[in-house]
């Protein structure tokens, strides 16, 4: 682990200063302010792995980000990157704009489900038809979130939503979206997977995710598009923990986590 | 084989009491505080000395709040172990 040994804001009678050695504090690439997401919101649990990746392999100075429409719109105020912020929707298609003219920078869109499934479906599948050499980090939770519980396209049958309170009905609102399976079958894309940040452990999975994109957007092989199954405590009207739970018992059977499609896969067919 | 032994520190004030460190925690030494914070949130707390430094509470936290620190060991300790052979 060369992660590095700077010392946190440490109180005189602080642990660091006895016989306790640092093993974890917030990375020094996420800016030190409060965010703005509600109490429990997978939102920020995401940007604070990708920037302990940014931090762990050293390219801060190389990784531009476009922030999305939505709840993270203000997620350039956070990353302490270069950030550029897309119209609602198009962030896949400015990224495509900056990796072409900075090939050699790491360039990610950093989405939500009514950004990138609703109003941006054409420009994501197009950029992942491309093959664009980006990362696309798509944040699942079902809802349209800042604009008050709508029902978004990843919604899932029966979940109540303020424009669907008795439930999605497939006969009135159509099947969810599953818009990974979608990309993994476009031969542009290289990576495909799916990931939830609910648990300490899935938090680990989806830090090696973002670290295999970045590897592979550096071998320039393709899009990588990393899906995380996220909650939504204040659209869904639950405390986080009840939320996270509901997640796992009603969500995963419907967007199953794991890789969908990756390199090893490929190369064996 | 020896216990491991940490501690973790929170920034109570940037805390939203979400709870989720408390769910994470296998030892169970984490609780919400009755007081409240200036924002109005019951913030998390240590309130047992049984944590084991695993960083599991660190890594839900939404907020990054918490910082974890696990006892020195003498074997990986770059510095001499001197004050353990005190304590012996």
């Amino acid at each position: 682990m060369t992660r590095p040994h700077t010392e946190p804001q440490i109180q005189i009678d602080s642990p660091a200063n006895q016989d306790y050695e640092l093993v974890y504090k917030r990375p020094d690439t996420l800016v030190d302010i409060p965010m703005h997401y509600c109490p429990g919101c997978g939102h920020s649990v995401v940007h604070r792995v990708l920037m302990e990746v940014v931090e762990e392999l050293g390219i801060q100075s190389e990784t531009v980000g476009v922030a999305p429409v939505g709840c993270s719109v203000f997620a350039y105020d956070y990353l302490d990157i270069d950030m550029q912020e897309a119209a609602h929707g198009r962030a896949t298609a400015v990224a495509t704009g900056i990796k072409r003219m900075l090939p050699d920078k790491y360039v990610f869109t950093y989405q939500g489900d009514g950004d990138l499934a609703a109003i941006g479906t054409a420009e994501t599948i197009h950029t992942a038809n491309r093959g664009e050499n980006i990362l696309i980090i798509f944040i699942n939770n079902g809802i349209y979130g800042m604009t008050g519980g709508q029902m978004a396209p990843t919604t899932i049958l029966g979940a109540p939503t303020t424009t669907s309170p008795k439930g999605r009905d497939v006969a009135i609102h159509g099947n969810p979206l599953k818009i990974a399976d979608l990309l993994a079958i476009l031969p542009g894309t290289i990576y495909v997977t799916r990931q939830s940040v609910h648990k300490p452990g899935t938090v680990r999975k989806l830090k090696k995710a973002l670290i295999k994109s970045l590897e592979l957007q550096q071998q320039k092989k393709g899009l990588c598009f990393i899906e995380v199954v996220s909650n939504c405590p204040s659209g869904w009207k639950m405390t986080p923990v009840e939320a996270n739970q509901w997640m796992e018992e009603n969500m995963f059977p419907e967007y199953p986590l794991g890789d969908i499609k990756s390199p090893s896969s490929q190369d064996e067919q | 084989m020896a216990k491991i032994s940490g501690t973790v520190e929170f920034n109570i004030e940037a805390c939203k009491g979400c709870e989720l460190c408390v769910e994470a925690c296998p030892q169970d030494c984490l609780a919400m505080s009755p007081d409240l914070n200036h924002k109005g949130y019951h913030f998390a707390v240590l309130i047992d000395d049984t944590c084991t430094g695993c960083v599991n509470c660190a890594l839900v936290c939404p907020d990054a709040v918490i910082t974890v620190y696990r006892e020195r060991r003498p074997t990986s300790s770059r510095q001499p172990a001197v004050t353990s052979e005190a304590a012996i």
